[in-house]
């Protein structure tokens, strides 16, 4: 047994104890699993499974959802699609055997591709302004910086859909109903106060002294920041573009009302896929599938950063 | 390398006075200690002259120029920091060309200057190791390493043997002395540890509550204290003090302590009737069973080579520093000899010493 104790264990768990706290896990994360597996099944079962009830665990699995997710289809007599030649893709062979042709690429892809554009641009900018402002907030006297502080946090405490109509008026009166360039400005505005508040934390705990050093070393403050700070605050800089991503790549309420075309995001446009020829569950699954793979990767790939930052204020060195 | 000229500098954060009207002068390779408790302002001095403070008053010259109000980057310092400020995305060689590369070096003179340095403080093994893995005294090495490696004008050091442990410390000290030898850089060293400030500078100021106490070489801090301040804090144990009151004039050579006159340096200046304390180092008390100045063994502490024993003497402890092989019963009644050429006096009024013959006090700037 170590002797390494922390501040929350002073003596080591019991065997017992460590069990039951494992299962407790393992049964949470199972609970919040099944939707999502549910959702990836169901992406991959053919219309009639998807609604079949009870629901089938197991089933013939088949790429219509991702067809559909991706094309538009119009009904054609039998006759016509036999007089077409052999079909070109596994899809138009699908679609086929639906007595359907693929008439064109559906909205989902240049959708996404939306969804990706705001959410980073959006994400970059408010850790970049957000890491700027901790920076000052840190190591400057600001006058009141503590009430502006609360001030930027309280940004936060109101439910932003409070906000949603009057930003409707003023989006439409500036012209920046339904552009990415809006839609980033909104979610920028949103984060900052998170970015600014978790950065904060991490910038504060950079010694003083490497700044210092570095200006000794004749160097100005600018370069300082670039030099000596900024690297050494990647990891709260990773653990801040993930929240911020995070709620910019999941955002809704304001998506739906601000967006309907050029600028429309992945999610107010999932739910639209239901409508398209009758209840296409395979089809929404499959583009909520997608949707959810970058985020996924994302916090894989930066999970050791993330759970810096959910811990945040608890561990400190 | 320069000289570096301090005129009544003053620091204030807010209603706390932090630096009082500090004037003193290091002369061009020489090593300056600025020596005191925590909070007693030395290491404010030391970020104003670096230029990471600005002095609320007064001024501040390197080399005869004005560097009062002149940005960190522009004064040509080295700092070394107490926690180092290794910069742990950086590996060795790096962090001790960093200086350089903010000068527009040459790559390959940056690479050379930076391998010649790291010979000097033996460390050219080490230079494409990462510093998180270094060890205490390798990270003072690249500390000191990223300092020296710019030629600066001159070192500041902040309290840099602060966190080694006490085996670690002693070979830096030596090391640290061994290099000033060497470079004879103009050196600016915060510390609160008096053997640290004694064994390395040229001269120490002994500093508390903002204010500069004493400035001189060691040997005239520790044999002639100019307040009771320095007295009790320099020395280990410290200066006891022999409380009495009487009224003085120019000339005198004894005092009364307690009935039991004391024989002394001649006292150079007039005292009207008041407290005052005489000082002896517990080095210079021997025990006498003929002396009139008697007092109870308390207790005694073994050091090896000598031992300190206690003594009460009816107005508080009095520790003597005699041989080892003495030995003493805890109540005996001893009586004590003070060395008559090493006495100071002190007025407790103004806590600073009375000048005697032996103690004439120096004015420093």
């Amino acid at each position: 047994m170590s002797s390494v104790s922390t501040a929350h264990s002073v003596v080591e768990p019991s065997r017992t104890s460590k069990r039951i706290a494992a299962s407790i896990v393992i049964i949470y994360a199972v609970i919040t699993m099944i939707p999502l597996l549910w959702i990836v099944l169901t992406s991959f079962k053919s219309p009639p499974d998807s609604i079949s009830y009870p629901p089938k665990i197991v089933f013939q699995p088949t790429l219509e959802g991702y067809c559909n997710l991706f094309t538009t289809r119009t009904r054609q007599t039998p006759d016509y699609i036999a007089s077409l030649g052999e079909p070109t893709s596994t899809c138009d062979e699908i679609t086929r055997s639906r007595n359907m042709v693929i008439a064109g690429a559906s909205n989902y892809w240049p959708r996404f591709q939306n969804s990706l554009v705001i959410a980073f641009g959006s994400t970059f900018l408010a850790v970049s302004l957000g890491t700027f402002a901790a920076y000052g907030f840190s190591r400057f006297k600001i006058p009141l910086a503590e009430d502006l502080l609360f001030f930027i946090l309280s940004t936060r405490m109101m439910p932003p859909i409070a906000v949603a109509i009057p930003i409707y008026l003023m989006y439409r009166q500036l012209g920046l109903s339904d552009t990415a360039l809006g839609m980033i400005l909104l979610y920028t505005a949103v984060n900052v106060s998170l970015a600014v508040w978790l950065l904060k934390g991490f910038i504060d705990e950079i010694p003083r002294e490497y700044e210092e050093a570095a200006m000794i070393d004749g160097y100005t403050r600018m370069q300082a920041f670039f030099k000596v700070v900024l690297p050494q605050a990647t990891t709260g800089i990773a653990a801040t573009a993930i929240f911020c991503l995070i709620f910019a790549w999941n955002e809704y309420a304001f998506a739906v009302l601000l967006t309907s075309g050029a600028a429309q995001t992945a999610p107010p446009f999932i739910p639209t896929i239901i409508g398209e020829g009758g209840q296409d569950w395979p089809a929404v699954a499959a583009g909520t599938t997608i949707f959810v793979v970058p985020i996924l990767v994302f916090t894989i790939l930066l999970r050791k950063q993330l759970l810096r930052g959910i811990t945040f204020g608890a561990v400190r060195k | 390398m320069a000289e570096i000229r301090i005129e009544k500098l003053r620091k204030q954060f807010g209603a706390f006075s932090a630096v009082e009207n500090s004037s003193f002068v290091v002369h061009d390779g020489e090593f300056l200690a600025l020596l005191g408790p925590s909070g007693c302002g030395k290491t404010t001095t030391l970020r104003m002259i670096a230029g990471l403070e600005l002095p609320t008053d007064g001024k501040i010259f390197l080399g005869g120029e004005d560097v009062t109000f002149n940005r960190a980057r522009e004064r040509d310092i080295a700092f070394v920091f107490q926690l180092f400020a290794l910069y742990p995305h950086m590996n060795v060689r790096k962090n001790i060309g960093f200086p350089l590369l903010a000068q527009g070096v040459a790559k390959a003179e940056i690479r050379a200057r930076v391998e010649e340095t790291a010979k000097l403080l033996q460390i050219d093994h080490i230079l494409d190791r990462s510093v998180s893995g270094l060890a205490g005294g390798d990270r003072q090495r690249v500390a000191l390493g990223r300092a020296i490696v710019r030629r600066p004008k001159c070192f500041l050091m902040d309290e840099p043997l602060g966190t080694l442990d006490a085996e670690f410390r002693d070979l830096m000290v030596r090391e640290l002395r061994e290099l000033h030898n060497r470079i004879r850089a103009t050196t600016v060293y915060v510390t609160h540890d008096q053997l640290e400030a004694m064994a390395m500078a040229d001269k120490i100021a002994v500093m508390n509550h903002g204010v500069i106490e004493q400035f001189g070489t060691p040997q005239e801090i520790y044999n002639r204290p100019a307040t009771m301040y320095v007295a009790d804090f320099i020395g280990s144990p410290p200066m006891n003090f022999l409380r009495f009151t009487a009224g003085l004039q120019k000339g005198t050579r004894s005092v009364v302590v307690d009935g039991v006159e004391i024989s002394m340096p001649e006292i150079h200046q007039d005292l009207a009737e008041g407290e005052l304390a005489l000082g002896v180092r517990p080095e210079d008390i021997s025990f006498n069973d003929a002396s009139p100045l008697r007092g109870a063994v308390f207790g005694s502490e073994y050091h090896g080579t000598n031992q300190i024993v206690a003594v009460e003497m009816g107005k508080g402890l009095v520790k003597a520093r005699v041989p080892a092989d003495q030995n003493f019963r805890i109540g005996e009644t001893v009586g004590l000899e003070l060395n008559r050429e090493k006495l100071s006096l002190f007025d407790c009024t103004s806590g600073r010493s009375v000048a005697s013959s032996r103690f004439v006090e120096h004015r420093h700037g």
